[in-house]
Formats: C-alpha cells, sequence, structure tokens
C-alpha cells in the first residue's frame, strides 16, 4: 500500500470509530430524554415525592441535589485552591510532595461505594452527624478533592513560567503574582474542571447512600432558618438526592408509577448537568475576558 | 568545539575611573553555582551609568546566568555568592528587599510576556500593587512610559485592547515600557530581540538609544552586529569566565585577548 492510501484508510477508521462514539451518545441521550422529558412538568418538579401512590413529583429530591453540590464545592474548592496552589508554586520537589501527590493518585482511584461507607463509619456513625447533607458533603469533599486539586495544579502549571518571571522581575511578591496574574489565566481550566466534578457530584448516588441518607424528609421551603428542622437549609436533615432517588424506586420503588419516575427524573438529572456544564462554561469565558480584558 | 584551547585566566578587565565615572552597579568576586556546577567564576565587573554595557558570548557561556543574577532571578535555581553593589549596598545580601530593588533594577526577557490584560493594564497593574491608585498619574505614566518604549504612536487608540493582539515586536516593547513605568534605575535586557524579526529588532535598537538618557542598559545579546550597534561597552564570555571587557569599539576592532578575536572575526573554536 502506498502512503496516501494507509493515510485514508487511518482516517476513515478514526473518523468511524468518533461516529461510534457519537451514536452511542445520541442514542442514550436521546433515550433517556424522549422517555423521560413527557413525564417531567412543573407539577412534577415541585411537588415532594409519594412512596405508595402514583402522582408524586421529585422537588425534594432536586433541591436535596443542588443544594448538597453546592455545599459540596464550598467545601472542597477552598481546599482544593489552596493545595493545588501550594503544590503548583510552593511546593520543593522532594519526597514529601511527592508522597502528597502520589495520595492524591490513590484518593482519586478510590471506588465511590468505598468513600461511602468511610463516611458512613466516620461522620455519620462515629461523629453521630447521623444520615444528614453534611455528612453526604463532605464524603464528597473526599470524593472531589483530588481531582479538583489536580486539575488546580495542573491549570496553574499550564500558564508559562515566563508568566512568573515578569510578575517577579517588577517587584511584585509571590503571592501577588500568583493570584493576581498566575491564577486569572489558569481561571478557565479551573472552572472547566469544576464543572467536571460538579457533573460528578451531581449523578453521584453510591456515595451518598450510606452518608446523605434515602429518605427526602418532608421540608418547608417558607422557613428558612438552617437551624429549623423543617428548614431546607438545614445541615442536618437526611437528604436524598435525585440520583439516589433514581437508584431507589429502580431497586425497590412500590408506587405505580415507579417506571415514568424513574425515567423523567433521570431526563431531569441530564437536563440538569448539561444546563450547569453549560452556564459555567459561559461564565468561564465571561470571567476570563473581565479578568484579562481580552476580546 | 575546540573551545578548551583558551587560556581562561588569561583576561582583560576594564575597571573605570570613579573621580570620572559614575558607576552604576558593579560586582565583587561574583560565583554562580547550579548545584554542585560552577557555572560562572569571578565576576569583577563595574557598569557605568547611562551606558549600555552588552554582555556577548557563546551559548552556555554563563552570560545569562550572571544578568539573572544581578536582580537576583535566579534565587531559586542557583546558588550566588560574591557582592552585587547598588548605590553602596550589597544586594546579593539575604536581608535586601528584593522586591524594592527589582523596582530599581528592571528586567526585559528574552521572548515578550506580556500579561492577558489590556495594554494600559500591563502597564499598571503592577503600579496599582505598588499602591498608586490616581488615575490621571496612571495615565500620565502610562503614556510616559509608552512613549519612552517607541510604542505610544502605535497604540494610543487601543489602549483597552489585549496585549496579546500586538506583535511580537510591539510586545516586546511593550514590556520595555511595563519595565521603565516602574521607574528603574538600571534595565537588564536578556537577548530581547531574539524572538524578533529585523524590523522589530531595529525599532527596539532605537528605542534602547533613546532609553540610555535616563537608564543605564545591560544586555545580553548572541547578534554582535546589536552589540557594536548599540552599546557603549562590551563584555566577552566564554566558559563561564568574562574574558574581555572593554569599550565595544575596542571589543570588536582590536582585542586585547585571542579568544575575544577568535569569536568577533567568527573564528571561534
Amino acid at each position: 500500500m502506498n502512503t496516501k492510501k494507509v493515510n485514508k484508510l487511518a482516517l476513515a477508521v478514526i473518523k468511524l470509530i468518533a461516529a461510534v462514539v457519537v451514536v452511542i451518545l445520541a442514542f442514550l441521550l436521546g433515550k433517556i430524554l424522549l422517555s423521560g422529558l413527557p413525564h417531567v412538568s412543573w407539577h412534577f418538579l415541585t411537588t415532594p415525592s409519594r412512596s405508595f401512590t402514583a402522582g408524586g413529583g421529585i422537588g425534594i429530591q432536586l433541591f436535596n441535589s443542588f443544594y448538597l453540590l453546592i455545599l459540596t464545592l464550598l467545601i472542597s474548592f477552598p481546599l482544593s485552591l489552596g493545595a493545588g496552589i501550594y503544590l503548583a508554586e510552593y511546593a520543593p520537589k522532594n519526597r514529601v510532595t511527592e508522597g502528597v501527590r502520589m495520595a492524591i493518585e490513590v484518593l482519586s482511584s478510590l471506588p465511590s461505594v468505598v468513600v461511602g461507607l468511610f463516611g458512613f463509619l466516620l461522620f455519620v456513625v462515629q461523629f453521630k452527624m447521623g444520615f444528614s447533607i453534611i455528612s453526604g458533603a463532605i464524603a464528597l469533599t473526599f470524593f472531589n478533592l483530588p481531582l479538583l486539586t489536580r486539575n488546580v495544579e495542573d491549570s496553574l502549571n499550564n500558564v508559562p513560567k515566563l508568566q512568573r518571571e515578569a510578575g517577579l522581575a517588577l517587584g511584585l511578591s509571590k503571592w501577588h503574582t500568583v493570584t493576581k496574574i498566575i491564577l486569572p489565566e489558569a481561571l478557565p481550566g479551573i472552572l472547566t474542571g469544576i464543572v467536571l466534578c460538579a457533573g460528578r457530584v451531581f449523578g453521584e448516588a453510591a456515595a451518598l447512600i450510606y452518608t446523605a441518607g434515602q429518605s427526602a424528609t418532608n421540608i418547608d421551603f417558607s422557613n428558612w432558618n438552617p437551624f429549623d428542622e423543617s428548614s431546607p437549609l438545614n445541615l442536618f436533615r437526611p437528604a436524598e438526592t435525585l440520583a439516589v432517588h433514581i437508584w431507589k424506586i429502580n431497586s425497590e420503588g412500590i408506587m405505580p408509577d415507579a417506571e415514568q419516575i424513574s425515567a423523567g427524573a433521570s431526563a431531569v438529572l441530564i437536563v440538569a448537568v448539561l444546563i450547569f456544564n453549560l452556564s459555567a462554561r459561559y461564565l468561564g469565558n465571561r470571567l476570563y475576558k473581565r479578568l484579562t480584558a481580552s476580546k | 568545539m575546540k573551545a578548551g584551547k583558551y587560556d581562561l585566566n588569561d583576561t582583560s578587565i576594564m575597571n573605570f575611573d570613579k573621580q570620572k565615572q559614575e558607576i552604576a552597579l558593579s560586582t565583587h568576586d561574583l560565583q554562580v553555582y547550579y548545584g554542585n556546577k560552577h557555572a560562572f567564576y569571578d565576576g569583577n565587573l563595574q557598569f557605568e551609568r547611562y551606558k549600555i554595557t552588552a554582555l556577548i558570548g557563546a551559548s552556555g557561556s554563563g552570560k545569562s546566568t550572571f544578568l539573572r543574577s544581578l536582580n537576583r532571578m535566579n534565587d531559586d535555581v542557583a546558588t550566588v555568592t560574591g557582592e552585587i553593589m547598588y548605590r553602596g549596598i550589597d544586594i546579593n545580601s539575604k536581608k535586601i528587599n528584593l522586591y524594592e530593588m527589582r523596582k530599581q533594577i528592571g528586567m526585559v526577557f528574552q521572548r515578550p510576556n506580556p500579561f492577558s490584560k489590556s495594554i494600559k493594564e500591563n502597564i499598571t497593574f503592577a503600579l496599582k500593587e505598588n499602591g498608586i491608585k490616581d488615575k490621571q498619574k496612571l495615565d500620565e505614566i502610562v503614556e510616559k512610559s509608552l512613549r519612552g518604549a517607541a510604542l505610544w504612536d502605535e497604540v494610543k487608540d487601543d489602549l483597552n485592547k489585549s496585549a496579546l493582539a500586538l506583535s511580537g515586536g510591539q510586545q516586546q516593547r511593550l514590556c520595555i515600557a511595563r519595565a521603565i513605568a516602574m521607574g528603574p534605575d538600571i534595565l537588564l535586557m536578556d537577548e530581547p530581540c531574539s524572538a524578533l524579526d529585523p524590523i522589530s529588532t531595529l525599532k527596539v535598537e532605537e528605542t534602547m538609544h533613546e532609553l540610555k538618557k535616563k537608564y543605564t542598559i545591560i544586555i545580553v545579546t548572541h547578534n554582535m552586529q546589536q552589540a557594536s550597534r548599540v552599546s557603549d561597552y562590551t563584555a566577552f564570555f566564554h566558559m563561564g569566565h568574562v574574558i574581555e571587557y572593554g569599550k565595544t569599539k575596542d571589543i570588536f576592532t582590536n582585542p586585547k585577548i585571542q579568544a575575544t578575536e577568535d569569536y568577533v572575526s567568527g573564528n571561534f573554536g
């Protein structure tokens, strides 16, 4: 075969593989959306679920998912930002930091069900936090932290070294150089990482079954006092998320419309992740433009 | 390269008459080590104020190493011993406030490295960090330093555009403007034209002629025409040693050391 033919053949194979991936993805998405969306209505999105009768919604689960996501990011983002900045900019190259990096790698490949059981034993049982949002958020932080830290570190490392020298040569301190020059340039990369992690958190079930629990207590959306038991903001109430709800009704749902609810909830889950990704990407671009004044 | 054939102790280093010439910066017994590797030996050089001094030599001869030691940019990677005297102070001392020192001794790098901010912000950013908040004053400094770097006429209508949209030569002049906006005394330039085309190079060189009225410039260059065009003094570096230091004219037309003669005439090695 001559070079031209080989090239054509290779290209055809690669295109075919790409097409297969796209078809599988489109099929999955299409199936979930087509079977789910007809069941989605405002009523479905806002009413509490019912255990035994038809007509229940996913209102509380949906709120729980978002609340848990925000809480998890609130805890894990500052931690990973600090750790990432340290590893990328300050950490000396020695065995200790190599050990830290390796620990992060290992932690990132931990199965989520193990994270969940660990969270159950430590937070739920040992620390007596019970099945609660906060237990779930901390467990998910463990789940999230390695990837986020790695992402922050990589994004910072992708900013050319010359930019750091430019800042230092102007008499800026290392801290100012990092926070005011390097970080803004790394921001789009960091945001992409947060989005990916947010998607993981939003769709995570295994780690939450044993930590945030499987029951959606009735909450009163007019009560915003976080210390009140029926408040949506209460950190110590059990909180079944959307993903856990889907898992639960599929394994032990006894309501007559379990199948429809499961389909509808899956569609909502996917659409939510989609919206979240798109808006975060848009936000990242806007932020980058504002911080760097580029057109 | 048969560079080993030269006697590294056979040197000719000019000294200035402190009565007649003002010394902006001088090094005494400067040594630079990368780990165990001795990269630069026995630097005893003086730099006259308001003059351009070129550092020439082959790659790996230690000239960039030497230059980057002068404003302590090598602190993280190298050990530098000896004295660097600036205004009667040894700035190689541990006690020196690096950040204040670097405002006095600015630096322009090999590749243009503007921040991904607007043209104006590239200049005002470090000033703001230093507490200059007055808008009018900032605008004045922006114009003054852009004029100083011969860039004002090209960018005065686009000050809020991204610096990354500029050409390489313009970016490098912006970096010069950014450095002189800090009001430094000395400008260190590390092969500032190596990434630029000939026309941009010429513009930067013209800029340097203007700049030396107000600043003392030390420039590392691989381009010997450039060294002979722009500089007043030239130091020839070889294998971590300064072999010859004198007036540029002498170095290029009447060098005292064989190694220098071979290098400037292209018969090196």
